[in-house]
């Protein structure tokens, strides 16, 4: 199939043809489609993105996790957002991890923006990339012991205590 | 011009402590380190500039060494991460040596109540005035250093040996020299 101009329903229906029941929840959200996919084919789906002749997803925007305390089982969202840049079309893919396992396979072998980008979703959320070649903390200071992002943790300061009730009136 | 301290004046002579001279000689000729990390740092940049002029009280040489320096001013927020590298430019300081927390962030972490930023200056190195504001205008800033022009005029020389200073020091876990 050759397409001279990239939209959300033909590069779902390359996915859907091509992966078929892999492809799950398509949406389109402020015009931009969004898949989600197993995590443990994340490499593979993505992999065919980038190498499609048509799609060519060759830039990785950003890589970002987003947790959802309250989704059992599928607590943490991995999200990749794609740009092809010669095809002038961006998407968003989506894999959802336990958060008593958060394994995905690393995107450092097809995008070397991987590697700064995993970091971080590792710093603040504790997703361990396996295959990457050096995943540790990159914004947080190393002596953390905790990702602070998880819901679990307050955001607040604990170590604050200028902040009691009686100097505000309450 | 700076006027003469107390002391005895007479024909041909004038005595006063020493104490007096050399602090008169400090307050007048501090070196200040900017460690500016955000918007205070701006107006900092303000209160150097021709309109306020912290020459005008003997801060004109900023130093952007350590160990030259007299008076470190921390204007901005310190992120607990940036911590270290802070407490790492105080030792490096020489005696004697003060500190200015300029705005709410390095006082107290200001609105900055999160995980990631560290809440006050004070929790890793001695702070001699804080000047509130968020950020504060440069008049305030001056007034700072006019603070601390005092408490340099006014130190005794004996006061950085003293068993109290050196237990100051030590609650913050730094080396006396």
């Amino acid at each position: 199939m050759s397409m001279t101009e990239l939209n959300n329903e033909n590069v779902l229906q390359v996915l859907n043809e091509t992966f078929g029941e892999a492809i799950l929840h398509p949406e389109t959200q402020y015009g931009m489609l969004s898949v989600e996919i197993p995590a443990d084919r994340n490499t593979e789906i993505v992999g065919c993105l980038k190498d499609h002749k048509d799609i060519s997803m060759g830039f990785l925007t950003d890589v970002c996790a987003v947790h959802y305390p309250e989704q059992k089982g599928r607590e943490l969202a991995v999200v990749y957002h794609l740009h092809s840049w010669t095809k002038n079309f961006r998407m968003r893919i989506k894999c959802f991890l336990p958060a008593e396992k958060p394994e995905i396979t690393t995107m450092t072998g097809l995008y070397n923006s991987a590697n700064w980008m995993e970091r971080e979703t590792f710093d603040f959320y504790g997703v361990q990339f396996t295959g990457h070649p050096d995943l540790r903390r990159i914004l947080n200071m190393d002596e953390m012991d905790y990702h602070p992002l998880l819901k679990q943790y307050a955001l607040e300061d604990e170590t604050r205590d200028d902040k009691d009730d009686s100097f505000f009136g309450r | 011009m700076v006027d003469a301290p107390e002391g005895i004046e007479g024909q041909g002579f004038f005595a006063t402590s020493l104490d007096k001279v050399i602090g008169m000689a400090r307050a007048n000729s501090l070196w200040p380190l900017p460690f500016a990390t955000s918007c205070c740092g701006i107006e900092f940049m303000a209160t150097m500039g021709s309109n306020y002029d912290l020459a005008r009280f003997g801060s004109e040489r900023l130093s952007f060494s350590p160990r030259q320096a007299d008076l470190l001013m921390v204007m901005g927020t310190i992120a607990k991460k940036m911590g270290p590298v802070l407490k790492q430019v105080y030792d490096q300081m020489a005696e004697p040596k003060w500190v200015i927390a300029v705005g709410a962030c390095a006082s107290s972490g200001g609105i900055f109540d999160t995980y990631s930023v560290l809440q006050g200056i004070d929790r890793i190195i001695p702070v001699d005035v804080y000047v509130p504001g968020c950020p504060p205008r440069p008049e305030q800033i001056i007034e700072g250093v006019m603070k601390i022009q005092d408490l340099a005029r006014k130190e005794s020389l004996r006061r950085r040996n003293s068993d109290e200073y050196k237990k100051m020091l030590e609650s913050y876990n730094i080396e006396t020299q």
